[in-house]
């Protein structure tokens, strides 16, 4: 028992993305409204995104904002610095992810204008009987 | 100093994007000129691209002269150079005749529905191009935006049919992000060459494992493999024409050309993706996928509904053979791609000329078009033969390759499901021939029996279609070129 | 309680000074900040999505308060999509430049053939470049996505 709580509390930041990545899926699979099933989705890549960045994070390491000239001496220490690359690969996820947002509200748009509901089970029992 | 060639493939289209955004917004006659233009230029540069890469060897470019692994490394090697040139030859036929439908269907939206295609076509060239991991879902989600809006422009139902594939894209590129996160964990290096160097160390592990899992259930989705399939044929159907056209012969097969890439790249004499007791599960997983899929479409009353299951059983043979793990296997799932790519482009131009002169793709309405439209149904004839396997179309040759490496490896429901599936193909479009050469016509009270008038579909979209039942014919005779000079390069020694 | 679109576009819109002042004040700073978040962004965090986005919001702001009527005769729609595609037509633009002039494409230094800099000190002031393109892209695009939304597609009034 002592050694699943030394797993989950030494870890703790894993289990809160994977909590959070369930709790996403969970909405875009299980929820009926449109609109829950696109925050679902957001909350589903906004863990992922949280995931990466965390990957780069180092005990008391600081902010990896250099001096120019005392990095072109070599005289910064890698290991004191939090790794800057997945914060760089996660601001085009981001900016994907908000692609995807505008254009899934924009065809929410066209839904709601032809059906006049956004419940996917009305508008399929709609569809049905055109 | 090195090539810029391939990049200028795919700068063409970029830039012509914003331009027809800019200027097709005021003046309509400006958009069909550009477009053919930029896609005319690019399959040219294509066509000197795949010449140069096969004589003078593989070129690998980092954008920005940044040295691999810290640049992004884009790969020029021949199957990526015959990836490029199907795509851009493609994309130009179809164009053709999308720019009709679309003046037809979306009046006043043209420009913006080209402007989504031209992004669609970079990104899918982008795709082709990339030897780096999150380059890849990068570009693979440029793709799948640009997708998103295009079928959100159809009639009907096509709203609804776009969401549902917003959500399963949108969850298939996560879980491929999160597989590349893994592996960024575990190797520290995003370049996919560089990856697989640090692979046959980390063999067993079972963070690996699920990196592997995730990325390719990732692909598996994009490419509707079977169980994955459920968003394509509504999403298709509804497409509006113009899309359809390009969508449909394109996208899944790049995204299983992404697949075989990464299976090739990670590749090595101590490390392989395919391990023993996953690869039996894939190829019965493709093999139920393939029977599957062609049991619905002999289900399907509307003539695209049943073309976009035919694609779900082409992405069962593709992965089936391409897991095969033999040498006759991978060159059967190239060559399929390549020649799956064509067949679908035929019969997708075959439906449209259809559909734009009977107005509906039911089969009550293919009634006796052999002699209102008998140029179409050639071609449609020929595309048929084509899927069906009949020499010396191309579809027989890639087919050949498959049923070889399925016996070699000793799958036999592999086998079996091709066999099946051919035959299948043959009830389906012989079904559909019989239809429309015996079938009676259906205004026959206001005809005499020997004036049948020929309504034929317009040269332009006739055209296209005429060309691509010709090159289906002239890719199968020059297989043999082909798979020597090509594709036979790329897939490894000892595989 | 359901409120349908109909009613939401029959109130009538009122005005509130204290929103309208505070705006007022506010936006030209925020419209500096992001400014200030572009320029930096190759030389520290920042760049041009980020500062982009803030541009974005401050015209979001404005359109909040005053109503979107009055963002729109600030920033015509056609200004708008005349920016958007600038935006990305100056980073393919540069991106292709560079080729053209015999580098590869992206290698800003290159671009020493136009201006006789130092090639290396253009590698950082070409990534200068793209980034305004981006972040007037990133900017259009921002207010184009709330307009749309905001009005359900007739762009006409607004929250």
């Amino acid at each position: 028992m002592e050694t699943i709580l030394d797993h989950v509390i030494a870890k703790y930041n894993y289990w809160i993305y994977v909590v959070l990545m369930m709790i996403g899926f969970y909405a875009m699979i299980g929820k009926r409204n449109l609109v829950k099933k696109l925050l679902g989705m957001n909350i589903f890549q906004t863990a992922i995104i949280l995931f990466f960045i965390s990957s780069g994070a180092k005990k008391g390491g600081s902010i990896p904002i250099l001096d120019k000239y005392a990095a072109l001496q070599g005289q910064v220490d890698v290991n004191q610095v939090v790794n800057p690359l997945p914060h760089v690969l996660m601001l085009t996820a981001i900016v994907v992810g908000v692609s995807v947002t505008g254009v899934a509200l924009a065809v929410m748009l066209r839904i709601y204008r032809k059906y006049g509901t956004l419940e996917e089970d009305e508008i399929l029992h709609k569809i049905e009987n055109e | 100093m090195k090539s810029n060639l391939h990049m200028y493939v795919m700068a063409a289209p970029l830039l012509t994007a914003f331009l027809v955004n800019i200027f097709g917004r005021n003046n309509r006659k400006v958009i069909a000129p550009l477009v053919l233009g930029a896609l005319g230029l690019s399959s040219l540069l294509a066509i000197t691209v795949l010449k140069r890469t096969l004589m003078l060897g593989d070129l690998s470019y980092t954008a920005g002269a940044w040295t691999p692994p810290w640049g992004i490394e884009l790969l020029v090697d021949p199957l990526s150079a015959l990836m490029l040139l199907l795509i851009s030859a493609v994309s130009f036929i179809a164009t053709f005749a999308a720019l009709p439908c679309v003046k037809r269907d979306l009046k006043d939206r043209q420009h913006i529905f080209f402007t989504l295609y031209l992004i669609l076509i970079t990104g899918l060239m982008g795709l082709v191009l990339t030897a780096d991991a999150f380059n890849l879902y990068v570009m693979l989600e440029i793709t799948s935006i640009t997708t998103y809006g295009l079928i959100a422009m159809g009639r009907g139902r096509a709203s609804l049919s776009s969401f549902n594939y917003i959500i399963m894209g949108s969850v298939a590129a996560s879980f491929y992000l999160l597989g590349v996160g893994y592996l960024y964990l575990l190797t520290g290096t995003l370049n996919m060459a560089d990856i697989a160097r640090y692979l046959p160390a980390l063999q067993g592990s079972a963070a690996l494992a699920t990196a592997l899992a995730f990325i390719l259930i990732g692909l598996w989705i994009k490419m509707a493999f079977f169980p994955l399939h459920g968003w394509l044929p509504r999403a298709y159907t509804d497409a509006p024409d113009g899309a359809g056209v390009l969508i449909a012969p394109l996208m899944t097969k790049v995204t299983i050309y992404l697949m075989v890439r990464l299976m090739l790249t990670f590749q090595s004499p101590t490390f392989s993706l395919i391990s023993m007791d996953v690869r039996t599960l894939v190829i019965w997983a493709a093999a139920i996928g393939i029977v599957c899929a062609s049991s619905l479409a002999l289900a399907q009353r509307n003539l695209k509904q049943m073309l976009t299951y035919i694609i779900i059983a082409e992405v069962g043979y593709m992965v089936g053979g391409a897991w095969l793990a033999n040498e006759q296997g991978m060159t059967g799932t190239l060559l399929h791609i390549v020649n799956d790519a064509l067949m679908t482009l035929c019969l997708f131009l075959a439906a449209i000329a259809i559909a734009y002169r009977t107005g509906s793709l039911h089969f009550d309405h293919l009634k006796g078009l052999y002699q209102r439209m008998p140029w179409t149904m050639a071609s449609f004839t020929v595309g048929a033969f084509a899927m069906i396997g009949v020499p010396p179309t191309c579809g027989f040759y890639s087919k050949w390759y498959l049923l070889l490496g399925g016996i070699e490896a000793g799958q036999w429901e592999f086998v079996v499901a091709l066999i099946f599936s051919s035959l299948v193909n043959a009830v389906l479009f012989f079904r559909i021939i019989e239809l429309a050469y015996f079938g009676s016509l259906q205004d026959s009270e206001h005809h005499a029996h020997a004036s049948v008038q020929q309504h034929e579909a317009p040269w332009w979209i006739l055209s296209p279609l005429a060309l691509t039942a010709v090159l289906l014919i002239v890719v199968g005779l020059s297989t043999g070129p082909l798979v020597n000079n090509v594709i036979r390069l790329m897939v490894p020694v000892g595989f | 309680m359901r409120i349908s679109v109909q009613e939401t576009r029959d109130r009538i819109p009122q005005r509130d000074i204290i929103l309208e002042s505070t705006v007022r004040l506010m936006v030209p700073f925020i419209q500096l900040y992001g400014l200030y978040v572009i320029v930096h962004g190759h030389y520290s965090p920042g760049g041009g999505f980020q500062g982009g986005v803030v541009l974005g919001a401050s015209v979001i702001l404005f359109a909040l308060a005053f109503g979107l009527p009055a963002s729109k005769h600030y920033l015509s729609e056609g200004g708008d999509i005349l920016l958007a595609n600038a935006g990305a037509l100056i980073y393919t633009g540069i991106a292709t430049l560079c080729a053209l002039l015999g580098g590869m494409f992206l290698d800003y230094s290159a671009l020493a053939k136009i201006l006789p800099i130092d090639p290396i000190s253009w590698r950082s002031h070409g990534i200068f470049l793209v980034e305004v393109g981006v972040g007037m892209g990133v900017m259009a695009i921002m207010v184009s996505i709330y307009w749309d939304m905001a009005s359900a597609g007739r762009l006409d009034e607004g929250l």
